[in-house]
């Protein structure tokens, strides 16, 4: 799950990180009364999960209420790379003499989290990164110890970092890697990372994702799932407890097994369709989850094809067969035609079970994609 | 010949007396499995699936001269069970569980290192010796004896290409899910030098997917160290970046590392034929052999 920035900047205000005085406004009125109450000059900043917002025109710099007004009605409602945005941060503009980076991540390769620090804040990091790998300096943290003080204090002065706010931005960094621990973060970056004049250091922008399958142990964090959501309907299946992604296409997907999924959002893009959407019902889902499963597909009205996938291990054929036969017998009207495919544990039992007026058969993978690629673009049923 | 399990492995079941522990120790049994033992805390002394139940893996190692386990806990204790399992010690560690957090995951791999265990998981199929025994929960009917080494991140992935093999008379020494998630015990790497020390594994499939670099650097332990030969396969060619397509591990990173692309074309570069769909992955093992 990844925070929004307003919800990364309360988490890291409460464990004393320094951040903007700042509030959250879903109106123009309530935005310009922020700025007012902040004080000028105020940043007014796009509430959207997305990379680059500034150059998109996501964050206005503003002096006065005019300027504020113009700002709010401009950024609410407006369509930022494909995201809504219905809320802004109002927050005071820092005065800066220096932009800095500093986070911590999970090293895959490695098993284990490394802090990241350089001189080079206020840019894309990954940029700097792929162009000048030299410019971010990578200190490894064994999770069994955390990050050691001199750890810190090491990656900030190999960094470059000025003397004069170096022990503050180590100090920072060994209470992101707290929070990290503490939250059960997987990704977690200042950038930029401001110095003022006078010396003091400011987390200006804040990234915060945190290990879905850690939820469970953090109440807290897990309550701003929902607002976290970015789609309506991948709030729906949040809900349901879905793994969903939503893509662009017309031709639906649901299948058991995150591998297989993705295989058949590609077959259907070889076959020369274009997938709506990566639905995984999960291993062993029963008559109900099937169900509800070809409801959000069917809520999505991109779609004008379902292709329904499984080969089963734990997930078995008679159960997926009862779900796709309630799911469907409650029309008078398919919605939208379905192809089906079963495979492995009850799969037989399941082609018993399943009511053919209703769907499609194929036998393998590659037909039942081509099936439904064929009914997505209007091809006879 | 195979790689890692075999009729010699004598297998705990930790976490027997749950839904999915019980009901696949009874698959494992069926297909010829050595299960030895379960291990619950608590309820030592009861019987499961016709094994007797140890309170710890420690005694149940002890009293049935166990050497491998099978961890079907959920994942707020799968950490725990993992360590109990290293700690005991055993040879081999296959854990089902999915949903472990990374951060569990970081200590245990951390620990991993110092041990000569072999950790299969977390959130893996398991891994099976056709003919001989499984561990996990794969489909024991879809897969048959042969010469082809089967590894792969995904579960129900390994089922269909598997399955695609055995339709056309192909089997298998070994096949081995070694999971989805970020941080697992054993890598392609691992598994893919254990296939080329077996003289019997005369091909390799490997299925990867999107996310991370274990299909760059295998890639390029193919290139530089590899005889046997491999055709691959790259799940999430459509997957968009940013978004967790189902396992944790399944991600394209904003700055677009982990996509498939970057996968196929290392693997090419080290010789290996890539399949666009899982039949063409047959078709390539068919020319091989």
């Amino acid at each position: 799950m990844k925070l929004h920035e307003y919800q990364a900047k309360g988490v890291f205000a409460d464990a004393g990180i320094p951040v903007p005085d700042s509030t959250l406004a879903s109106t123009v009125d309530g935005a310009v009364e922020a700025a007012e109450e902040i004080g000028y000059p105020v940043a007014i900043k796009a509430q959207v999960q997305v990379g680059g917002r500034g150059k998109a025109g996501g964050i206005e710099l503003v002096d006065d209420a005019t300027e504020a007004r113009e700002a709010a009605e401009s950024i609410l409602g407006m369509d930022l790379k494909g995201l809504y945005v219905d809320r802004v941060l109002v927050e005071a503009a820092v005065d800066f003499t220096n932009e800095l980076y500093v986070g911590v991540t999970m090293d895959r390769a490695e098993g284990k989290p490394v802090a990241m620090v350089s001189t080079r804040g206020g840019v894309n990091i990954e940029e700097v990164a792929a162009e000048d790998p030299d410019a971010i300096v990578r200190e490894h943290i064994d999770p069994a110890f955390g990050l050691h003080p001199y750890q810190a204090r090491k990656a900030v002065f190999d960094a470059g970092i000025d003397r004069d706010v170096a022990i503050d931005a180590a100090s920072i960094l060994t209470q992101l890697y707290e929070l990290w621990e503490e939250k059960d973060a997987t990704e977690i970056e200042v950038n930029p990372l401001m110095v003022t004049g006078d010396g003091e250091v400011i987390a200006a922008d804040a990234v915060m994702n945190i290990d879905d399958d850690a939820l469970f142990r953090q109440p807290d964090l897990a309550g701003m799932e929902e607002e976290a959501a970015e789609d309506d309907l991948e709030a729906k299946a949040n809900e349901y407890g879905f793994d969903y992604v939503r893509l662009s296409g017309n031709t639906g997907i649901i299948g058991n097994g995150a591998g297989l999924v993705m295989t058949t959002l590609d077959l259907v893009d070889y076959y020369g369709g274009s997938p709506a959407n990566f639905l995984d019902i999960g291993g062993g889902a029963k008559a109900e989850r099937v169900t509800n499963a070809l409801d959000m597909v069917f809520s999505d009205e991109n779609v004008d094809s379902v292709v329904f996938n499984i080969f089963g291990g734990i997930t078995r054929g008679d159960e997926v067969a009862k779900g796709i036969n309630e799911a469907l017998e409650q029309f008078e009207e398919i919605p939208k035609p379905v192809v089906v495919r079963l495979a492995g544990t009850n799969a037989e039992e399941g082609m018993e079970i399943l009511n053919t007026d209703l769907v499609t058969v194929e036998k393998t993978l590659e037909e039942a994609v081509q099936r439904a690629v064929s009914y997505a673009e209007g091809g006879d049923q | 010949m195979s790689i890692l399990v075999d009729n010699d492995t004598r297998v705990v079941v930790q976490g027997i007396t749950g839904g999915e522990g019980k009901f696949h120790a009874g698959q494992m049994i069926e297909y010829g499995t050595n299960v030895v033992a379960g291990a619950v805390p608590g309820r030592g002394g009861q019987e499961v699936a016709g094994v007797p139940v140890y309170d710890t893996v420690d005694r149940a190692a002890r009293e049935e001269d166990a050497n491998a386990s099978v961890v079907f806990v959920p994942p707020a204790f799968a950490t725990d069970a993992i360590f109990e399992a290293l700690d005991a010690p055993l040879d081999l560690v296959v854990a089902i569980t999915e949903g472990v957090p990374q951060q569990d995951m970081a200590k245990v791999y951390r620990k991993l290192r110092g041990t000569d265990t072999h950790l299969i998981g977390p959130n893996c199929p398991g891994l099976i010796t056709p003919g001989e025994t499984k561990l996990g929960i794969l489909p024991g009917n879809i897969f048959s004896e042969g010469n082809v080494g089967f590894v792969s991140r995904s579960g129900t992935l390994t089922y269909q290409v598997v399955d695609n093999l055995t339709q056309r008379g192909i089997g298998q020494t070994s096949a081995v899910g070694i999971g989805g998630d970020p941080i697992i015990g054993t890598d392609f790497i691992d598994v893919l030098e254990l296939y080329e020390a077996d003289p019997e594994t005369e091909a390799i499939v490997m299925c990867g997917e999107i996310g991370g670099e274990d299909e760059e650097d295998a890639a390029a332990y193919i290139g530089e160290h590899m005889d046997t030969p491999v055709v691959g396969f790259i799940a999430g060619r459509t997957a968009p970046p940013g978004k967790r397509m189902g396992h944790a591990g399944a991600i394209v990173s904003g700055s677009g590392t982990g996509t498939a692309e970057s996968k196929i074309d290392a693997l090419n570069a080290a010789g290996v034929s890539v399949g666009d769909t899982p039949n063409q992955v047959a078709d390539y093992v068919e020319d091989l052999l």
